[in-house]
C-alpha cells in the first residue's frame, strides 16, 4: 500500500506491506534508527514517537495508519542535532537521566507529551505518567528527576 | 595548543555531565541492529518448543521455496566450522561439561534451543519462512528444578550419567584460615544458638533493554563481527579458538550496547551461527532477537537453593557458618557457569569476623535456559544469605539487627584484615557508614513509630531492614584467577596517544555499555596529564582499535582499566620529560610537571604537553637518544580485589490484610573509596538498587513442568516501572576508606546497589510481620506469599484447593505456579 505522511518535518511516501509496523517503517524504510525496538508486546515503550503530537508506541501502530498524519521522532524533536536541544533532552543530560541510552528516545518522547498534558506534575504524577516506559539502568530515580527538572524550566 | 591554557579545578570528583549523552538523547546512535550493509541477509532462528527431545527429522523444503529465502541450514549442514560454545571456568578438574553445539543436530536440551536457521533478504521474510520449517521431535523426559535434578532419576544429558556437574568446597580448617565449623556448630547446640535455614535464590533474567543483535561481514581481509556484547575481546578469542579462523583475521566491534548487567557477558549460539552462515554464504548477515527470544535464550541468573547453618554463642557472637549451595546451571555450562556461585564462596562471611567457615557448591544440569552472570554474580546470593541470617540471629538474641552486626563486624582499626575465606580486606569503616546511614534514614524515629504501630495493632505494619554488605570487585588479580582454574587473566590494557594538534586519544580495553567510561576516563586523563577534559577522546569496544583488553564486568572497568590508564599517562609524562628537557635546554632534574606543563624550576620557562606532541609530529628537533613519540601504553594486573562496603536501610509497609508491600524509604551509605564522578556513581547505585529490589519483590523466571518458560515476555516477567519505585537517599562516607592497592584509591560501584538491596528489602518485610510469627518469606515477596506467611499459624488456613480459581485440566493459559511453593 502506498502511504504519504510527514516525518520529522519532511514529506515522505512509500509502498509498504499492510502488516508493516510504524516502527519498522521508521527504521527500515526511512533509516530513523534513533527510534528503537525493545520488546514485542508493547510493554517497554522504547519505540515511543509522537503521532499528530501525541505519544504512541510505534510498535502498536501500523505504518498505513500513519498515512496522512504527522510523525515526530527523537531525531526531529530538536531543530538541530548539534545545537539547540529540546528542554527535555537537555534535562535528561543535566540530571543524568540515562545510562546505556537505549530506552532514552522513548522516555524523552513520553516525557514531552506528559509535560504538554501536565506542565507542573508532582513526582507521583511523573511516576504514573512514565509507567509505560521501561528502563533497566537508572532505577528511574534520575529519569523522574529529569522530567521534574524540565517541568521546572530547568530550575528544579 | 597554547602554553598558557588555564587549568580548571581538579576533574576527579567533579559531577561532569556525560560526553556520551549528546548522541544518545538525539537518537544519533549506532546499536548493532542499526547497522545495514550492502547485500546484507537476515537470519531467523527455528527454536525447539520442547525442553528435552531428540530431533528425528527436519524438513526445510517449504521454507527454502519461500520467496526471497536464500538458505535454510541445520546442525547437520555444518561440521566443525560451526564451532562450539565454551566454558572458560571448569570449577573442578572432574566437572561434567556436556558438549554445547550452537545448533545441535540430534538432540535439544532446553525449550528455546536453536535447531535451524533461515536466511532471507529481509528479517520479516526470514521469520515467515521459519514458520515453514517442519521439525519432528521425539520428546524425552525433562528434568527441571534443582531438587529434582539432584535425584538423578531423570537426566538432562543422559550420556553424562548424572545431573551433578561439579562440587566445589572450601573449608577454613583445611585452608588454615579458620577453625572447624562442625565443632563450632556442636558447641553452639549445647550452649549457644544455631540458626538453620534454607533460602531460595529464584531464577532471574538480566533483561537488558537492547535485545541482542549480531552483524557479521565476511567481505574484506578481516572478518568483522558487530555484536551487542560486553566482551568483544573474549568473543574474538573464542571465535578464533573454536572456529579455526586465525585471531588476526577477526575484528570484533561492540558499538553502542544497550545495557548488559552480566547478561551480555556470554559467547552465544546466535553469534556463532551468524558467523558460520556469513562465512558459508560469503555475504553479510544480521540477526536481531525478539524480546521473547531474548528472555528464553539469553542466559538467566541466580537460581540457587542455599542450606545454611549459623552457629553463635548466647550473646550472638558468631562462631561458625556452614553453607551448602545447590546451583542450577541450566542445560549447559555457560562461559563462566559454575564459577558464578563460586564467586560467592568468598563473601558469605561478609564484613564479619567468623572464626570458622565451610562452603560447598554443587552445580546441577537441568533442561532449562542456561545460567551465568547477572549483576553481582554470586555475591548478591551470598550477601542475601548472611544478612538474612544476621537478622534471624538478632531476633533470637533479642537485640536490634544493627547491634548484632556491630558485635561481629571487623572494626576500622583492624584493617588490613585477613578473612576466614582467605581474602585480605585492605580497608573499610563499617562504623562510619552505618552511623551516617542511620542518621539520614532517621533510624531511631522509625523504630519508635514501628513500636507504636505494633502496639496499636495497625492493619499496615512498618518494618525496617538492614543490610551491611561488602563485596570483592575489580576482577581480578590474574594469578588468583589462575589458582581458581579460570581460563583467562584479569589484567587490563590502556594506551594514550598525543595527536599532532594536541588532542589526546585514550584507548581502553574495557567495553562500556552505559557506564559512562568516556566521561570518567576523560576526567582521570585530564587530571593526570593536565589537559582539558574536552580534549580527551576515549576509544573502546573495537578489537582493531583496542587490540588488548578483557572488557567490562565484575565492577572492574574503573579499578582495573582506570589504573592501566593512569600508568600509561605516567609513561607519557616520563617520555615527554626527556623531550622537554631537550627543548628547554634544562636538566630533567630541574623540570616540574603540573597543569599540563613542564616548567624549569626557578625560571618562567616552560612548555605544554600539547606543544611536545606537536614537536613529535614535526620531528624537527629532538634528542638523539629518543624514539620520536611520547605515546605510551600500559597493562595493569591488580594485586588484590577491592572491597567496597556500605550500610543500606529500608523501610517497608506491609498491609497485613492483603499482603501488599510498599516501600516507604531507602537510605544507603556506600564507602567506595575515592569518587571520580559523583553523578555517574549515583546513577550506578540507583540502577543497582532497583535491580536488587526487583529480586526481593517482583522478578522470577518460571518454567512450567514441561520446561516451557512461562515468563517469556515483558507481560509475564515483571520488570519494575517508575510507578513501582521510589526516589532514594544515596550517601557516601565523608572520609572514605580508600583502596590501598590502586593509585586512584577507587573501589568498584557497578554492582554494589544490587548486592546490598535485596536482603535489606526482605529483612524489612519480615521485620514488619515478625511479631505475627513470621521468620521468612520466599522471594519475590508477592502479596500472596506475604499473606500466606502471616496466616500460616493463625488458623486462617490457606484457601482450600476446591475454592481456588479452578481451570479446566490441561486448558491453555493457566497459571502453572498456582498453589506451588518453594524448591521449584
Amino acid at each position: 500500500m502506498k502511504i504519504e505522511l510527514t516525518v520529522d518535518g519532511a514529506a515522505v511516501s512509500d509502498d509498504v506491506e499492510p502488516r508493516m509496523l510504524l516502527v519498522q517503517y521508521l527504521r527500515e524504510k526511512l533509516g530513523k534508527t534513533g527510534t528503537v525496538i525493545g520488546c514485542d508486546t508493547s510493554n517497554c515503550g522504547a519505540c515511543t514517537v509522537h503521532l499528530d503530537g501525541t505519544s504512541v508506541k510505534s510498535c502498536n501502530v501500523l505504518a498505513v495508519q500513519a498515512g496522512g498524519r504527522t510523525v515526530t521522532t527523537i531525531e526531529g524533536l530538536a531543530d538541530t542535532v548539534e545545537g539547540d536541544l529540546h528542554p527535555v533532552q537537555e534535562s535528561f543530560r543535566e540530571c543524568h537521566g540515562l545510562q546505556c541510552g537505549f530506552c532514552t528516545p522513548g522516555m524523552i518522547m513520553q516525557a514531552v507529551d506528559l509535560l504538554k498534558e501536565n506542565p507542573n506534575p508532582s513526582e507521583e504524577e511523573v511516576r504514573l505518567g512514565m509507567e509505560g516506559n521501561l528502563c533497566r539502568c537508572t532505577g528511574y530515580h534520575n529519569i523522574v528527576k529529569s522530567v521534574l527538572h524540565a517541568a521546572g524550566g530547568g530550575a528544579a | 595548543m597554547t602554553a598558557t591554557q588555564e587549568r580548571p579545578a581538579a576533574e576527579i570528583g567533579k559531577d561532569r555531565r556525560r560526553k556520551e549523552d549528546q548522541r544518545l538523547i538525539t537518537g544519533r546512535t549506532r546499536w548493532t541492529d542499526n547497522i545495514t550493509l550492502p547485500g546484507m541477509l537476515h537470519l531467523a532462528m527455528v527454536r525447539s518448543p520442547f525442553a528435552h527431545a531428540a530431533i528425528t527429522s527436519i524438513d526445510v523444503e517449504a521454507a527454502k521455496a519461500a520467496t526471497n529465502v536464500v538458505a535454510v541450514l541445520t546442525g547437520r549442514d555444518f561440521g566443525d566450522e560451526l564451532g562450539a560454545c565454551i566454558n572458560a571456568w571448569p570449577i573442578t578438574p572432574d566437572q561434567k561439561t556436556p558438549p554445547h553445539s550452537p545448533m545441535p543436530a540430534d538432540r535439544v536440551a532446553f525449550a528455546g534451543e536453536i535447531v535451524a536457521v533461515v536466511v532471507a533478504r529481509s528479517a520479516a521474510e526470514a521469520r515467515d519462512a521459519a514458520e515453514l520449517v517442519d521439525v519432528e521431535y521425539d520428546e524425552q523426559p525433562a528434568v527441571l528444578g534443582i531438587k529434582n535434578a539432584l535425584e538423578d532419576s531423570v537426566l538432562a544429558h543422559p550420556d553424562l550419567g548424572t545431573n551433578k556437574s561439579a562440587l566445589w568446597v572450601f573449608d577454613s580448617s583445611e585452608a588454615g584460615t579458620g577453625g572447624d565449623v562442625e565443632a563450632a556448630i556442636q558447641q553452639a547446640r549445647t550452649d549457644g544458638i544455631v540458626i538453620e535455614r534454607e533460602y531460595r535464590q529464584q531464577r532471574l533474567i538480566p533483561a537488558f533493554m537492547e535485545p541482542r543483535s549480531v552483524v557479521v561481514d565476511p567481505t574484506g581481509e578481516q572478518l568483522t563481527m558487530w555484536s551487542a556484547t560486553q566482551i568483544p575481546h573474549i568473543l574474538r578469542f573464542a571465535l578464533a579458538a573454536t572456529t579455526g579462523v586465525p585471531e588476526s583475521k577477526i575484528r570484533v566491534i561492540a558499538p553502542d550496547v544497550g545495557g548488559g548487567f552480566g547478561g551480555k557477558l556470554q559467547t552465544t549460539p546466535e553469534e556463532w551461527i551468524a558467523w558460520a552462515v556469513a562465512r558459508r554464504l560469503s555475504k553479510p548477515v544480521k540477526y536481531t532477537e525478539t524480546r521473547s527470544e531474548s528472555l528464553v535464550s539469553a542466559h538467566h541468573g541466580r537460581d540457587q537453593v542455599q542450606t545454611l547453618s549459623l552457629a553463635a554463642d548466647k550473646d550472638g557472637k558468631v562462631t561458625g557458618l556452614k553453607v551448602h549451595l545447590d546451583a542450577d546451571l541450566g542445560a549447559y555450562v555457560s562461559l563462566v557457569g559454575g564459577g558464578i556461585p563460586v564467586l560467592g564462596a568468598f563473601m558469605f562471611n561478609a564484613i564479619y569476623k567468623f572464626p570458622s567457615y565451610r562452603f560447598e557448591c554443587q552445580t546441577v544440569l537441568t533442561n532449562s535456559t542456561w545460567t551465568d552472570a547477572y549483576r553481582g554474580a554470586g555475591r548478591p546470593e551470598a550477601t542475601y544469605a548472611v544478612e538474612r541470617l544476621m537478622d534471624e540471629l538478632a531476633a533470637e538474641v533479642g537485640v536490634d539487627p544493627l547491634v548484632i552486626r556491630e558485635r561481629n563486624w571487623i572494626t576500622h582499626e583492624e584493617f588490613p584484615f585477613t578473612t576466614v575465606a582467605g581474602l585480605e580486606y585492605d580497608s573499610g569503616n563499617y562504623e562510619a557508614a552505618t552511623a551516617r546511614a542511620k542518621e539520614v534514614f532517621g533510624y531511631d524515629a522509625l523504630r519508635a513509630e514501628q513500636g507504636e504501630r505494633r502496639a496499636r495493632g495497625d492493619r499496615v505494619q512498618l518494618g525496617i531492614g538492614v543490610s551491611t554488605f561488602t563485596e570483592m570487585c575489580g576482577l581480578a588479580p590474574s594469578r588468583v584467577l589462575g589458582s581458581l582454574d579460570y581460563g583467562a587473566g584479569g589484567w587490563e590494557h590502556a594506551s594514550v596517544r598525543l595527536l599532532a594538534t594536541g588532542k589526546v586519544e585514550v584507548v581502553t580495553g574495557t567495553s562500556a555499555h552505559g557506564q559512562g567510561h568516556e566521561t570518567a576516563f576523560s576526567q582521570i586523563v585530564a587530571d593526570r596529564l593536565g589537559v582539558p577534559f574536552e580534549d580527551v577522546e576515549v576509544l573502546h569496544g573495537d578489537t582493531q582499535v583496542a587490540h588488548r583488553g578483557l572488557d567490562t564486568y565484575g565492577s572492574r572497568s574503573l579499578v582495573v582499566g582506570g589504573e592501566a590508564l593512569v600508568q600509561a599517562v605516567d609513561k607519557v609524562i616520563d617520555k615527554a620529560r626527556h623531550l622537554a628537557s631537550h627543548l628547554l635546554e634544562a636538566s630533567q632534574d630541574d623540570l616540574d610537571y603540573g597543569g599540563g606543563r613542564f616548567t624549569v624550576r626557578g625560571t618562567d620557562q616552560g612548555i605544554a604537553i600539547q606543544e611536545l606532541a606537536t614537536a613529535t609530529f614535526t620531528g624537527h628537533n629532538y634528542p638523539e637518544d629518543m624514539e620520536l613519540s611520547i605515546d605510551a601504553e600500559a597493562t595493569y594486573d591488580p594485586v588484590n580485589f577491592n572491597y567496597p562496603h556500605g550500610t543500606h536501610l529500608c523501610a517497608m509497609e506491609v498491609d497485613t490484610e492483603t499482603g501488599a508491600v510498599t516501600m516507604r524509604k531507602y537510605t544507603c551509605c556506600d564507602d567506595i573509596g575515592n569518587i571520580i564522578n559523583p553523578l555517574i556513581v549515583a546513577g550506578q547505585v540507583h540502577g543497582g538498587l532497583v535491580q536488587g529490589i526487583a529480586q526481593a519483590l517482583w522478578e522470577e523466571a518460571v518454567h512450567d513442568d514441561a520446561g516451557t518458560l512461562v515468563t517469556g515476555s515483558f507481560v509475564d516477567y515483571l520488570l519494575p516501572t517508575s510507578a513501582d519505585t521510589i526516589s532514594f537517599d544515596v550517601l557516601h562516607t565523608e572520609e572514605p576508606s580508600v583502596c590501598t592497592t590502586n593509585t586512584l584509591g577507587t573501589k568498584g560501584v557497578g554492582e554494589a546497589g544490587t548486592i546490598a538491596s535485596t536482603p535489606a528489602v526482605v529483612n524489612a518485610v519480615v521485620d514488619a510481620v515478625r511479631h505475627l510469627g513470621v521468620d521468612d518469606i520466599q522471594m519475590p515477596c508477592t502479596p500472596e506469599r506475604v499473606w500466606r506467611a502471616i496466616h500460616a499459624h493463625d488458623g486462617d488456613a490457606p484457601t482450600p484447593e476446591s475454592a481456588m480459581p479452578h481451570f479446566e485440566e490441561d486448558a491453555p493459559n493457566q497459571d502453572p505456579t498456582a498453589g506451588q511453593g518453594a524448591g521449584q
